[in-house]
Order: C-alpha cells, then structure tokens, then sequence
C-alpha cells in the first residue's frame, strides 16, 4: 500500500476512535446527568440556564475541545522534537521545553496578564519565549561536533527542566500566592474550561504550529539520515531546523499557557503510532494530531472521573503512563544506542 | 569543453580547532578537474583533507578561498536542491535512529526532484524500484535498515544515490566496512554505472589498489595539498607514495590486471630473523 492510501485509512480510523472517545467523555462526569439529558442540552432542546446545557454546553464541550487541542499539539511537538534531535525519546516536557515555558506564563501572570483573549494571547507569547529559551538552552549544552547524543540531550534536558522548575518556585515564593490562583494545580495540567474566544486562538496557534511541522515532514525524513547527508539529497538544513525548531516551540508554549505542563503526551503517542505505521514523519505527523487528542482526552476523561466528585490533574495521568512507557523504551528499544 | 567539476585554487580551513579532531584538515590551494564520463579517484593519508573536498564539492561547506565549479556554474551559486540533482553521495555509513526501510531510504533519493511534494509519485517509485534492482536489494525493500548486513547496506545506500539519477555519483570509502567478495562487487557496480549510464563516479577511498583497479584517472592528496594527478601508473609511483605516506612502499603490478598494486616494505620483524 503506498504511503498516502495508508495515511488516509489510519487517519479514518483515528478520526472515528476520536469521535467515539468525545461522546464518551461528554456523556459522563460527576454532574451524574442521565443521557437523554446531555442529548437535549446537545441539540439546543434544553433551556440556556439548564442545568444540562450548563454542564454540556459550558463546562465538558470546551473541556473536550481543549484536551483534544493539548493532546493534538503535544505529540505533534513531540515528532518534531523527535525528527529535529534524531532522538526517539525527545519530547517537550522530558526536554525541559515545558518548564521554560510554564515559566514565562508564571511571569506573565505576575505582570497581571489574565483570561480575555488579548491577555490570553500575551500568555502565550510568553510561554513561547519560554519555551524557545529552554529548547535553545538544551541544544547550546548538548551540542558537540558531529551531532547530538541522545544521553547527553536527556541530560541536558533534565537539567534545564530543573532549572526552570526551581526558577518557578522562587517566583512563587516572592509573589504574593493569592494572584497565581490555583498556580499549583496549572503546574500539573489542568483542563479547567476555556472561554470560546480563548479557545479559538488556543486552536488558531496549534494549527499553525502542525502546519509548519507537517510542511517539513518529508525533509525531516532525511534530516534522521544525519546533516550533511540532508544537506547532500539537497535539504536546506539550516532552515528546516529553525522552522521545526520555532513550531515545537510554538506548540509547546500554546500548551502550556493555555493548559499548563503535560508531560509525556510527546513521547507515547508518536511511539505507539510509530509501533504501526514505521518511521514515515508524513504519516506520523497527522496522525499524532489526532491520536494525541484521543490520547488526552481519555487520560482527561479518567482523570474527571476516578475520584469523583474530585478531580485528578490530568498531568497526573499522563505521566503516570508516561514514566514507565519512558523506562521501557530506554531499557528495551534504545538499550543498544544508549 | 568545460570539465564537469572544477576545483580552481580551492583553500579551506575549519574555524574551530576542535573541528579538526575529526579528521578533516584544511585545504590549501587545491586545483584539479574532473571530465564527464570519467572515473575519477581522490587517494591519499588519513587526514589529508578527502572528505573536505567531498563536502566542498556537495556545498556541505564553503571554500575560504577560491571556487568549486560545476559545469563551469560556482556551487555556492546553486541551490541544495540542484545540487543533488546532479551529485549524488554514498556515504561511508548512516546513523541509523529510527529504523526506515529500504524502500524508504531509496525513496529519499528523490527528494531533490521536487521538494515541494509531499508524496512521492507512482514515477518516482518506479525509478526507485529500477535503483533497487540495479544494486540488488529489491527484495530486501520492506525490511529496516537496522537487519541488514554491511553489504547489504552498502547497496541500499547506492541504490539510493542511483534513484537520484545524478551526473556525478561520490563515493565516500565504499569498501571500508566490506569483506573481499562485496569489493569486488562494488568494484564492478561502480564499473557498470559508468560504462551503461555513462555516468561520472568520484571515488573518494584510501584504499589505493581499488582506485587504481577502477580509476581512469587519480589525485593524490596529502597534507591539504594536491601531490600528484594523472593516470593511475603515473600517480602510483613508489617515491611519490613514499613522500605522502611517509612509509616505505613496494609498487608491485596486479598478476591479471595489469594495474599497480601497493603494498608496505614492512621493516623485517626481529623476532623472524633467524
């Protein structure tokens, strides 16, 4: 089968897993509404002030479209990182990518900036410089002649995370508290509902970051065979890596200030993907988009729903698939190249 | 008629010392040409500066000081893109982090054709297909990378240089890892590709008996300088070898081929004298 006909059948498929998923997830929560009742709020047959279209409409609807966003955006930046390093187990938040960018929200919500979308949109720039200083950090200390090592880039990645982590803390430490409300539970990621407007440009920015990275898929192909090959099968290297660079980048910092920290979203996703249809970043790309939503939104689904009528940080979630998924690979799959 | 390639005073130099741990020393002043339909060598000491000219020539770097032509057009002037329409390299070998296929990687060969695409077309796959039969590893088109031999993909390697239907196809050390039969193999692909496609062949090798079986032409190299250029018989002499290797050499003459063969005057071992 060639490459475009397998793209389109896993692309289908995915597509209706992901519907199938965000039925599921708007149909139960601790609200305890029966389904006749979510189908009415759903098809504007119950009063704007219901309780069902409150719940509905108001808090799960938004609450799904941004898990499916974060989700989306996460594992496509972590292909990106993946392709850009040609290291299989780079991703925003091992790589401390997520740190520097939850760091620049902090700051920007210690210079007051808060939920309307022009303020929204200051978030994110922040959180995109943040993320831009982190991945630049990395890459400047895990840089040597002939290329990046995946021990050192880990490393690296580690170290710039902890940095950025306790450069948190001391912000928050020197703030008043009582103004980064409910900074804690952002810190873990957190899927609270986003206002309509703030989710437009949540999607707007996401969108364009998976644009610039799927443009690139086909040269970041050649950029795993090493440089310079690239360069000789006549990619601008040079310029391929600052674009991936900005857009995982891009779709870090979007994550981050719109969601908060979600680890490993990155690294899970893209390997499970690449477990069935090979190293093809073309078909890797757009796939992790969509399996990134549906990966989110089930770990947003349970995190909604195991504590009821608490709720865990879906970060919490995630990173609990993640961490061993994470040993796994390093002791099985890259055992050798380590 | 302009030569295909043309290194006009060509000089280079790492900026950073620590470049030049990896073997690549500079270039000083390096002028030769290669003909179209030629098979063309470049021999010489480690670190005699063979890889720097193959990444000058493929644009990898840029020249410190004078002008590398292809066609008589400056590189610098071309995009990477036409570049590798035209020059195609195998290198020595490939990181391998992710585990493509065959197929795949001979796909890549095609990038340089239309990098706008996303996909590859059904003509592309068939002149990758042609590639793959070409060098013998059709069948091995669906497997990774990663369960071949070093034989095996060495072919891979050159089927995809071959599916970028270059001018000049460059090898960088295409024997290193291969054992005596895959030498021969290569040896008589490399011989093939010229002879039916009519295409030009750099072989970039410090095995100086397989440039002097396949080339029409040598350039020996060593310290960053250009030694000696000719016919292999010419540039195959024992006191220009033994100038450049700084070893004593015996230059002996292949029993079927005719062609000169190198071997070390090895100094006699005290422990054999009896």
């Amino acid at each position: 089968m060639s490459a475009a006909r397998r793209l389109l059948l896993a692309l289908g498929l995915l597509s209706v897993a992901l519907v199938a998923v965000a039925v599921v997830s708007l149909f139960v929560g601790s609200a305890g509404l029966s389904a006749p009742a979510v189908l009415r709020a759903l098809t504007g047959r119950a009063g704007a002030e219901s309780i069902e279209s409150v719940v509905t409409l108001q808090l799960r609807l938004p609450r799904v479209v941004a898990a499916v966003l974060a989700g989306g955006a996460l594992a496509v930046a972590g292909v990106a990182f993946q392709g850009l390093t040609r290291n299989p187990l780079a991703e925003p938040a091992v790589l401390g990518v997520s740190s520097g960018a939850a760091f620049g929200v902090i700051l920007a919500q210690i210079f007051g900036l808060g939920l309307s979308v022009l303020q929204a949109l200051g978030v994110a720039v922040f959180a995109f410089a943040g993320a831009l200083l982190a991945a630049a950090a990395v890459y400047l200390i895990a840089a040597v002649p002939g290329g990046l090592s995946i021990q050192t880039l880990l490393l690296s990645g580690v170290i710039v995370g902890i940095f950025f982590t306790s450069a948190i803390t001391v912000l928050i430490s020197i703030v008043d508290f009582n103004r980064l409300g409910g900074v804690v539970h952002w810190l873990l990621g957190n899927l609270a509902p986003i206002p309509p407007a703030s989710l437009a440009l949540f999607a707007l920015l996401a969108l364009a970051g998976f644009w610039l990275v799927l443009g690139s898929a086909r040269e970041l192909n050649l950029l795993a065979l090493g440089e310079e090959a690239a360069v000789q099968l006549g990619v601008d290297a040079a310029r391929l890596k600052r674009r991936v660079f900005v857009a995982a980048a891009l779709l870090t910092g979007t994550v981050v200030a719109f969601t908060g920290p979600i680890g490993f979203v990155g690294l899970v996703v893209p390997h499970m993907l690449r477990g069935v249809l090979g190293q093809d970043n073309r078909l890797l790309v757009p796939t992790a988009l969509v399996g990134g939503g549906i990966f989110l939104l089930v770990a947003d689904t349970l995190a909604r729903n195991v504590v009821a009528p608490a709720e865990l940080s879906v970060g919490v979630i995630t990173s609990f698939c993640g961490a061993p998924f994470f040993v796994y690979l390093l002791r099985t799959r890259y055992r050798a190249s380590l | 008629m302009t030569a295909l390639v043309e290194f006009d005073e060509v000089s280079f130099a790492y900026p950073a010392p620590e470049r030049r741990r990896e073997g690549d020393f500079s270039l000083a002043g390096v002028s030769f040409a290669i003909e179209a339909g030629d098979v063309f060598g470049v021999i010489g000491p480690n670190s005699a500066g063979k890889t720097t000219l193959l990444r000058l020539l493929t644009r990898v770097v840029a020249p410190t000081g004078g002008e590398v032509r292809l066609d008589g057009r400056p590189v610098r002037r071309l995009a990477h893109a036409e570049l590798a329409r035209q020059i195609a390299v195998v290198p020595q070998d490939t990181p391998r982090p992710f585990p493509f296929s065959v197929e795949q990687l001979v796909l890549m060969g095609r990038f340089p054709h239309a990098p706008g695409r996303f996909f590859e077309t059904g003509e592309d796959r068939a002149v990758a297909r042609a590639a793959m039969a070409a060098t013998g590893v059709l069948d091995l088109a669906a497997l990774p990378l990663e369960q071949l031999s070093g034989g095996e993909r060495q072919r891979a390697m050159l089927a995809r240089a071959l599916a970028q239907q270059p001018r000049l196809l460059v090898l960088d050390e295409p024997t290193a890892h291969l054992d005596l039969r895959y030498q021969a193999e290569t040896a008589a692909l490399l011989q093939r590709v010229n002879a039916e496609r009519g295409m030009t062949v750099l072989l970039v090798s410090h095995d100086l008996d397989l440039a002097a079986e396949v080339c029409d032409r040598l350039l020996l190299l060593g310290r960053g300088r250009v030694a000696c250029v000719g016919a292999p018989a010419e540039v195959l002499q024992r006191d220009v070898l033994e100038e450049v290797f700084g070893c004593a050499v015996v230059v002996d003459v292949h029993p079927t081929s005719g062609r000169p063969v190198i071997h070390v005057a090895w100094p006699p071992s005290p422990a054999r004298r009896s």
